[in-house]
C-alpha cells in the first residue's frame, strides 16, 4: 500500500502554479502592470468589469491565482530552507509560507465571488 | 589505535556566490516572490474593479507611481527567468511521448486486499518528443495565450 | 608550451593536522598527462605519502573523483593543459568527509544506495534454465542512459542540497532507483517508491540541475528526479483517491 503524504501534493501545486506563472504572468504583467497604468491601452472600465464578472473568467481567475500562490509559497519555503539553514526555523517557515498562501486564496475567492 | 578523525569539509553560508551556476539557480527561485506579488497585484485589482470605476481608476493611479512601475519592470524582468528556465527544463523533468511510442506488457507491484504481489500490466516506451519541439510547443502556447487576453481585454 | 605546471594538492594527516592544508608541487606539463597522471607524479617521484583512489584511468571506474579548480571531476578525464599555465587546484569531493588527503569518505553514499534496491526485483522463481527476460532495443532505450551510472559520486559533490541536507538520498541513488523502475522487467516500483516519497527522498531536490552538469556519463540525475517527482505525485493522489484494497 503506497503510503499517503502531504508532500507530493504540495509538489504538484507547485508545478501547476509553475505551468500558470510561465504562461500567463508575462502578458498579465505587461498589460495591467506597465501598459495600462502607464496609460499606453486604456480598455474601458465597464468592458473590463463585464469580463472579469463572467462565470468562467471568475473561475480561471481563482485558478490561476491560487496555484501561483502556492507555487511561490513552495519555491520560497525550500529556499528559505535552504538559505537559512536552521533547523528549527523550518516549521515556522512552512506555517508561514503555505499558511499565507492558504489566506490569499480564501481572500481571491471571496473577490471572485464578490466582484 | 582510536579511529584516525575524518574531517568534515564546512560548507559555507554564502556556498551560492561560489558558482554562477548557484547563483543563476538562487535568482530563478527568488523569481517566485515577485510571482507572489503580481498575484496579490491582481487579487487588489480584481477586487479594484468590483468597487466601481472610481476605485479602478485610483487602483491603477497607484499602478502608475515610479515605485509600483519600478517594481513591475522588475517583476516582468524576473517572471520572464521563470519561463525561459521553466519551459527550458520541462523537457528533462517530463517525458512527453508522440505518436511513435507504443504499450509494452511490464511487470507491476501491486496490493490486492493488503498482500504485494507482482500483476502483468503494460508501459509505455519509445517516441519520445524531442527536447527543441517540447520547448517550442510550449513558446506556442505562450504565444496563444497572450494573445487571447490582449484581444479579450483590448477589444 | 611551459616544461611545468603547478598542483596545489590539499594534504590532510588525521593523525598529525587538526585541518587540511595546501602543498604545492611542481610537475611536469605534458600534453597527453591527465590530473591523475600529475597525482602519480608526485607519489612517484616527489611525495610517497600522498593518498588519493584511482584504477582504472579510463573514465569507468569511477575512483578517481576530486575537485579540480573547485569543480567535481574524474581527474583521469581532466588534462593538465586545460589548466596551463595553472596553478591547478586539487582538493577531495565537496560534502564528503576527508579521510585522508585526497581519499573522502563514502560511506554515506554506500548506505543510501542499497536503500533503493537497485536491482531487478520480481516474485516469479524464474530460473537460468527457463531462458533469458526478453527486451526490445525501445524497452532498453527507455532506461539505458540512467544505467550509464559509474557510482563516481561527482554529483552529490556538485549537489548543494546534499550539502546542505547530508539525509538527502542524492542524485545518484535516485537515478540508479528510477533506472530499474524503467527496466520493464523489473516489478520494484512500489519498494522504491516507499524510500523515495519520504522528505529525504527525492521531496529534497530543488532542480538546481549541477548533478547533471558535472556527471562524466550524461546520466542526467537531474532529469530522473523530476520525472520520479511526478511518478510519486501520482501515485500519491491515487493512494488518497482509492479505497485501501485498490492500492
Amino acid at each position: 500500500m503506497t503510503k499517503r503524504r502531504i508532500e507530493p501534493i504540495l509538489w504538484l501545486l507547485f508545478s501547476g502554479g509553475g505551468v500558470v506563472a510561465a504562461v500567463f504572468l508575462p502578458i498579465l504583467i505587461l498589460l495591467f502592470g506597465l501598459a495600462i497604468p502607464l496609460g499606453l491601452v486604456q480598455p474601458d472600465y465597464n468592458h473590463l468589469h463585464a469580463v472579469v464578472s463572467y462565470w468562467l473568467t471568475r473561475l480561471v481567475l481563482l485558478g490561476l491565482i491560487v496555484l501561483m500562490l502556492f507555487h511561490a509559497a513552495h519555491r520560497l519555503r525550500y529556499t528559505l530552507h535552504d538559505g537559512l539553514q536552521l533547523k528549527r526555523l523550518d516549521k515556522p517557515i512552512e506555517v508561514l509560507t503555505y499558511g499565507a498562501a492558504l489566506v490569499g486564496s480564501v481572500a481571491t475567492l471571496l473577490i471572485v465571488l464578490t466582484v | 589505535m582510536s579511529a584516525p578523525t575524518t574531517y568534515r569539509q564546512p560548507l559555507s553560508r554564502l556556498w551560492w556566490l561560489k558558482k554562477r551556476t548557484y547563483f543563476m539557480f538562487v535568482l530563478r527561485e527568488l523569481s517566485s516572490i515577485f510571482v507572489a506579488w503580481f498575484a496579490v497585484f491582481l487579487m487588489i485589482m480584481i477586487f479594484a474593479i468590483g468597487r466601481g470605476e472610481e476605485s479602478y481608476r485610483n487602483f491603477m493611479n497607484w499602478a502608475g507611481s515610479p515605485v509600483v512601475i519600478l517594481i513591475n519592470v522588475v517583476a516582468l524582468a524576473f517572471v520572464i527567468l521563470h519561463t525561459v528556465t521553466w519551459f527550458a527544463l520541462t523537457p528533462q523533468a517530463m517525458v512527453v511521448r508522440g505518436p511513435g511510442s507504443r504499450q509494452v506488457p511490464a511487470m507491476k507491484e501491486v496490493s490486492v486486499a493488503g498482500r504485494r504481489m507482482t500483476a502483468a500490466t503494460v508501459v509505455r516506451v519509445g517516441g519520445r518528443m524531442p527536447a527543441g519541439l517540447v520547448i517550442a510547443s510550449q513558446y506556442v502556447g505562450l504565444a496563444v495565450v497572450s494573445a487571447f487576453i490582449v484581444w479579450l481585454v483590448l477589444r | 608550451m611551459a616544461d611545468n605546471i603547478q598542483m596545489r594538492v590539499t594534504r590532510y594527516d588525521p593523525d598529525r593536522d587538526s585541518e587540511p592544508t595546501v602543498t604545492t608541487y611542481e610537475v611536469p606539463l605534458r600534453r597527453d598527462w591527465a590530473i591523475l597522471d600529475g597525482l602519480n607524479y608526485i607519489k612517484d617521484h616527489v611525495d610517497t605519502s600522498l593518498s588519493y583512489r584511482w584504477s582504472c584511468r579510463m573514465g569507468i571506474c569511477g575512483s578517481c573523483g576530486m575537485n579540480v579548480e573547485g569543480e567535481p571531476k574524474l581527474t583521469c578525464a581532466t588534462f593538465l593543459t586545460d589548466y596551463a599555465p595553472g596553478p591547478v587546484r586539487v582538493e577531495p569531493l565537496t560534502n564528503f568527509p576527508i579521510v585522508r588527503d585526497l581519499v573522502v569518505d563514502i560511506d554515506d553514499f554506500m548506505e543510501k544506495l542499497p536503500r533503493v534496491k537497485p536491482w531487478i526485483i520480481r516474485d516469479d522463481d524464474v530460473t537460468v534454465i527457463d531462458g533469458e527476460y526478453l527486451q526490445t532495443p525501445v524497452e532498453l532505450e527507455e532506461y539505458k542512459q540512467f544505467s550509464n551510472c559509474i557510482n563516481c559520486m561527482l554529483c552529490y559533490a556538485a549537489c548543494p542540497i546534499y550539502g546542505l541536507e547530508p539525509d538527502f538520498i542524492g542524485p545518484a541513488a535516485i537515478a540508479l532507483a528510477e533506472r530499474y523502475d524503467l527496466d520493464t522487467r523489473d516489478a520494484g516500483q512500489r519498494e522504491r517508491l516507499d524510500v523515495l516519497i519520504e522528505r529525504e527522498g527525492v521531496w529534497g531536490c530543488t532542480f538546481v540541475g549541477e548533478c547533471t552538469r558535472v556527471c562524466p556519463k550524461q546520466v542526467d540525475p537531474a532529469g530522473a528526479i523530476q520525472r520520479y517527482k511526478l511518478k510519486a505525485a501520482q501515485e500519491n493522489v491515487r493512494a488518497f483517491l482509492l479505497p485501501r484494497g485498490a492500492r
